[in-house]
């Protein structure tokens, strides 16, 4: 397929077929890791900024490295507090950073819809890297490639390429923009989809927002899932005034080795990072043999090199 | 005597009962209405209009507008608002007291009348607040606002957090004949949301709140209402629960009125994807549900009157993040016409019940003069063009601010002309459409 869209905003509104373009491209890309030349000529003599408001280790390297990899030149803003805090708007810093001869943003900003707002005000592609609690693409799309890699489904067609597979998310819903991406991602592809954790954190309005299943029984997603991606607590969203405590939540939600017998012998585990170790997954299990997780951020750099590739490539 | 004379337009008034052609002389010096009837012959060096196939009737009444000044004059003054009022088809306007400092003194009460006065077009009622500083931890001077003309007393922008407070408020403005006017909302509950609570917001990932801590606050007055014999009105109701807490009220005999913003009679919290903080205000935009429950309860009765919760922001202020722009969105210039086009000529409101929610109606819920037409009655008088086609663009708005959902909507039927007190003003229809 022709790919036409030169923002990456959500998955939302992606269709499954665009998905998989990305996936697919993300494959080829995943080949040039390996060398001992790391580097192709795509994007050169375009400029990728990123532009990231609120705090990021990996998100920001993994762009960052991405962009140089497809040959890109790259800036690196980084700011925190809103716009209204700093006195400047979003739009403002934006247009001043486009005026340079900018042809990507990459934005991760607390507010969501912040890459939208970016998308409307300046001609440049617009790639989120989260938005609050709303999205985060590319991070949905890497777990969807790691996914789609370990079960070997890249010849599947797009809708029903996870087909038969169970996916459980598993923690601070509510607070989660990788859920939310993951969710519509999954959905679109065909899997199951079950977010679960306590009551509060996975209010049953979320899962008829993203129609998918929402389950507080975590027993029950135990037996049913072939896929566990745990997320960690929030509490830089205040997560911590939804629920009794940590101690509680990890007795009762978390996952720990003991419990894991009841889980599929084949389930795989994933963590998006960063992992909050005894809380919502032991050590023992984040680095035991169900872990893919150091496999999704091997890949999230394929998927960010193809997602650049393909926008930026879009945008002439 | 000086006079204006409207000819042979529908003259339309549901609280006198008066739907037939005929012709309204107005005399400018008392401002009254001189009389009503057929064939009325033009006094010499009236000024005459001709109102053939217009809709005449009695001058439009916003309660519930925010000039934004003293301290917000970025956005809006009583001058640029109430020519916007008037551009709009409101021949009187009550404006809210979350100014800045906040009117809760007499004196900031005159101020309001003066400049009302020296902008010269609408009539401009100000509202004086319940608390002082509108900071919800003592009752402000109602005794001495009430002298300086406050026409009812509010909070708006915020609900009184206290209990023991509103029950003062309203034993103490019922002494004075007042009404308590309250912005219905438990802000514990609610937690700094900025969006209706529901599927929309869980997809958005944005903080939302729910429609009971609207209900769990007029829950709370009517039973105050009740324990002090006091009038109790319900600012910009916005959900289905709400509608029937009023409605049972109503039926209990307890003295609480309501008003409704035409955005929740025609927008719902679907609007907010997309991010656009035009969408964003407070109350917010609520579901379809909500949506037919304000407009059954305004059929019923349970919902008195109409009213546009008119809240100006600059165009930088509404270009801020979803999250950070401010709520609120001006509706003075667009109320009559997007009610008309949408809800009047699609048979879902009657036009005697829309009339009667813009004039007899609000003018009854706080004693405010006018809202009708007759002899020795205020000389303010709104005329509608029930079919005229139009666009709307509000860069040709009067007001200051530009924040408008209906800017582009394609409506049918414009207020044309507004009369207060004899002097003409012509509304959007003649310079717009």
């Amino acid at each position: 397929m022709a790919w036409t869209r030169k923002h990456l905003l959500d998955l939302e509104e992606l269709s499954a077929a665009e998905i998989v373009e990305i996936l697919d491209t993300a494959a080829s890309f995943k080949e040039v890791s390996g060398r001992s030349v790391k580097k192709v000529p795509a994007l050169r003599g375009r400029v990728v900024v990123n532009l990231f408001f609120e705090s990021s280790t990996r998100t920001s390297n993994s762009f960052a490295l991405s962009a140089q990899r497809l040959s890109a030149d790259t800036l690196s803003f980084t700011s925190s507090g809103s716009s209204v805090s700093k006195g400047e708007t979003l739009i403002d810093t934006a247009k001043n950073i486009e005026a340079m001869g900018v042809d990507a943003f990459v934005i991760r900003h607390s507010a969501p819809g912040a890459p939208h707002l970016l998308a409307r005000h300046t001609g440049c592609s617009v790639i989120n890297a989260g938005d609050g609690c709303h999205e985060h693409p590319t991070q949905g799309l890497l777990d969807i490639f790691t996914i789609r890699e370990h079960f070997k489904r890249e010849k599947s067609e797009p809708e029903k390429a996870l087909k038969g597979l169970t996916v459980s998310i598993l923690g601070d819903i509510r607070h989660s923009r990788v859920a939310r991406s993951n969710a519509h991602g999954l959905r679109k592809l065909g899997a199951r989809v079950i977010l679960a954790g306590p009551p509060t954190l996975v209010p049953a309005a979320i899962g008829q927002a993203l129609g998918v299943e929402v389950s507080h029984d975590i027993d029950y997603v135990l037996k049913e899932s072939d896929v566990f991606n745990c997320l960690r607590i929030q509490f830089e969203r205040k997560a911590g005034r939804f629920f009794p405590g940590v101690r509680e939540y990890a007795a009762i939600y978390g996952l720990n080795e003991e419990r894991m017998k009841k889980a599929k012998p084949e389930a795989i585990i994933m963590h998006p990072g960063p992992i909050n170790r005894g809380i919502e997954i032991t050590p023992e299990l984040a680095d035991g043999t169900r872990s893919v997780i150091l496999h999704q951020v091997e890949n999230g750099m394929a998927v960010r090199m193809a997602v650049l590739y393909l926008c930026v490539g879009a945008n002439n | 005597m000086s006079t204006l004379l409207l000819k042979n337009g529908r003259v339309f008034d549901p609280s006198r009962k008066l739907d037939k052609t005929a012709d309204v002389l107005i005399d400018k010096t008392a401002g009254t209405v001189a009389s009503i009837g057929k064939g009325i012959k033009a006094p010499k060096g009236a000024e005459v209009v001709d109102c053939k196939g217009l809709l005449v009737c009695p001058g439009f009444l916003d309660i519930h507008v925010h000039f934004r000044e003293p301290g917000f004059t970025a956005k809006e003054t009583i001058a640029t608002g109430s020519a916007a009022a008037v551009h709009g088809g409101f021949s009187t306007v009550v404006t809210m007291p979350n100014t800045d400092p906040p009117l809760d003194n007499g004196a900031s009460i005159a101020y309001q009348y003066l400049r009302g006065e020296e902008a010269g077009k609408a009539r401009v009622f100000p509202m004086g607040c319940i608390s002082k500083g509108r900071a919800g931890q003592e009752l402000a001077s109602l005794g001495l606002l009430s002298k300086a003309g406050a026409v009812a007393f509010t909070d708006d922008g915020a609900a009184v957090p206290s209990s023991f407070i509103m029950r003062m408020a309203l034993e103490y403005a019922a002494s004075l004949g007042k009404v308590i006017v309250e912005h219905c909302e438990d802000h514990d509950l609610s937690n700094g949301a900025i969006m209706h609570e529901g599927k929309v917001s869980a997809a958005l990932g944005i903080n939302g709140y729910p429609s009971a801590a609207e209900e769990i606050v007029i829950a709370r007055d009517i039973r105050l209402a009740k324990l002090a014999n006091a009038r109790f009105h319900v600012s910009h109701i916005s959900a289905k629960g709400s509608v029937a807490l009023v409605r049972e009220a109503k039926q209990k005999g307890v003295r609480v009125t309501a008003e409704v913003s035409p955005h929740h009679l025609l927008l719902t919290d679907e609007c907010c994807r997309g991010f656009d903080p035009v969408y964003k205000m407070n109350p917010p935009l609520r579901e379809a549900s909500d949506v037919d429950a304000c407009l059954e309860g305004l059929l019923d009765g349970s919902i008195d009157c109409l009213a546009s919760d008119h809240a100006p922001h600059t165009t930088e202020e509404k270009s801020l993040e979803f999250t950070e722009a401010p709520n609120g969105i001006i509706g003075l210039e667009t109320n009559i016409a997007v009610l008309l086009a949408k809800l009047v000529h699609t048979k879902k409101l009657p036009l005697k019940r829309f009339v009667e929610a813009w004039t007899s109606a609000p003018a009854r819920v706080l004693d405010l003069p006018g809202g009708y037409l007759e002899e020795g009655g205020p000389g303010d008088v709104t005329v509608l063009d029930l079919d005229r086609e139009w666009t709307v663009d509000s860069a040709k708005f009067l007001s200051k601010s530009r924040n408008c959902p209906f800017h582009g909507w394609k409506l049918r039927g414009v207020p044309v002309y507004t009369v207060v007190g004899g002097k003409l003003f012509e509304a959007i229809g003649k310079t717009m459409a």
